[in-house]
């Protein structure tokens, strides 16, 4: 299998209406790691997924992966804050992405079944998927991100405004997607999270990576005064 | 109210009889018009989808124009339609004018716009709830019209009753290209305006009320056919 990763950010930086939403940003993520994005709102998080996954142009700077151009696109999976679900039931949502790849009936189908049991919609598969609940469709964001086998999957903020059960069944998919070699990007609030799952840690200031590390050392003893302030929970200009 | 009850009247016993001259002008009005829908649906759906999608130089005005063209008056697209088709014409040759294809071609021309236009609308707002998704996706723009196409069906056969409305009542182009030719290009709307014209107004209050109802049938066949109240909860 072609590899994507590293993947290497030089320079980056985003510009809308005059204004610096983003860098600039030198970075180098590495394969077969479970990364989290922390920072306050407005720390660019968000923008700096979208720059990575494809979907924000960069004003200046460079983004490069070790892949060629048709695996990169192919071969990454983003999954929204607010989960976007296609006006239709659980197996044609979990199908879609098999369906653009080109993958036959038969196949696509029984792959979809399978995720739909793996997240506890077996029982749903011809229900409308706008009609399920905020945790069931973040669930099945996540299954239909994951269904072709990503290399590299991108979250923003997945558990935002989730219940605790909701979390918890999000945190094991993705637990499960890292065990299979799958890399993680992930924004997220909660710092809870932050510490039951990342392997290293990015902290984001005013579209800027402030300070990164390896989980432990870096969210137990943080070098600047901006991330222990983050951590204590107070308020950052 | 006397017009209305004898006009009742009339449409039951034209019904119950099954009139052979109500049978193929009922006939012929479907035949022009579904023909019409069909073609008018086949530009109309994926052009309002591709406007909803794609970015283009000019095009607000496109869309505009295309707005503006919802209001076409018949008169003034039968009259263009007759010119082309006329033996004198451009499209002469094609000896298309008093028949049901240049009826077709008038009606295509009035209810394209309308549909098109309504699709526009209905895609954009879910282009706007599924750009984000669609593109992470890597879709090819085939695959994004295709998607809206098939996720927004049921607006999709809104916009399409609207045009079937628009071209079963339409009177004012197809009298003029069509000539409304007994048993040749005669619909009901044709016959209910020469009938009004010779003061037989229980007739043509009857073919009224028989062109409302076959409007309805219609309406309710589709509905039925794409099961829209059923699936419609989604």
């Amino acid at each position: 299998m072609t590899r994507l990763l590293p993947l290497h950010l030089s320079g980056a930086t985003v510009r809308r209406r005059g204004k610096r939403l983003l860098g600039p940003v030198d970075l180098k993520l590495d394969a077969g790691r479970l990364t989290v994005l922390l920072g306050p709102n407005g720390s660019g998080k968000t923008t700096l997924l979208r720059v990575m996954h494809g979907v924000e142009r960069l004003s200046e700077g460079r983004i490069s992966w070790a892949g060629p151009d048709d695996i990169v696109e192919r071969d990454q999976a983003f999954v929204f804050q607010t989960p976007i679900m296609l006006r239709r039931s659980v197996l044609a949502n979990l199908a879609y992405p098999l369906k653009l790849a080109g993958v036959g009936r038969a196949s696509r189908n029984e792959q979809a079944r399978d995720w739909a049991q793996r997240i506890g919609l077996g029982c749903a598969l011809d229900t409308p998927a706008p009609r399920l609940s905020g945790g069931e469709r973040q669930k099945l964001a996540l299954a239909r991100a994951l269904i072709r086998k990503p290399q590299v999957l991108f979250l923003d903020e997945p558990c935002a405004s989730l219940d605790g059960a909701a979390t918890r069944d999000i945190e094991d998919l993705l637990r499960q997607a890292r065990s299979d070699g799958i890399t993680i990007l992930m924004a997220t609030h909660d710092m809870g999270q932050a510490r039951r799952l990342a392997d290293d840690v990015i902290f984001m200031v005013s579209g800027a990576v402030h300070e990164r590390g390896d989980a432990q050392t870096t969210l137990s003893s943080p070098e600047t005064t901006a991330l222990r302030a983050f951590l204590n929970g107070d308020i950052l200009p | 109210m006397n017009d209305i009850t004898q006009g009742l009247a009339e449409a039951a016993r034209l019904v119950v009889t099954r009139d052979p001259d109500l049978v193929n002008i009922s006939l012929l009005s479907l035949r022009v018009t579904l023909t019409a829908l069909v073609i008018a649906s086949a530009i109309a759906i994926p052009l309002g989808t591709m406007l909803a999608i794609q970015r283009f130089r000019f095009r607000r005005t496109v869309i505009a124009v295309l707005n503006a063209l919802m209001g076409l008056p018949p008169v003034v697209v039968g009259l263009v339609v007759y010119v082309l088709l006329s033996r004198a014409g451009p499209l002469g040759v094609l000896g298309l004018l008093f028949t049901p294809a240049a009826m077709i071609i008038a009606q295509v021309i009035i209810i394209t716009p309308l549909i098109a236009s309504v699709t526009h609308q209905a895609m954009r707002d879910l282009w706007a709830e599924y750009h984000d998704l669609l593109i992470s996706m890597n879709t090819t723009k085939a695959q994004r019209i295709a998607t809206l196409m098939w996720d927004g069906r049921r607006t999709l056969l809104t916009a399409t009753l609207a045009g079937f409305g628009r071209a079963i009542g339409e009177v004012g182009a197809i009298m003029i290209v069509g000539g409304n030719i007994d048993n040749a290009t005669r619909v009901l709307t044709t016959a209910i305006a020469l009938e009004t014209g010779k003061g037989n107004f229980a007739l043509a209050l009857g073919l009224g009320f028989v062109l409302i109802g076959l409007a309805i049938v219609v309406n309710l066949a589709i509905h039925a056919l794409s099961r829209t109240e059923r699936e419609g909860r989604w």
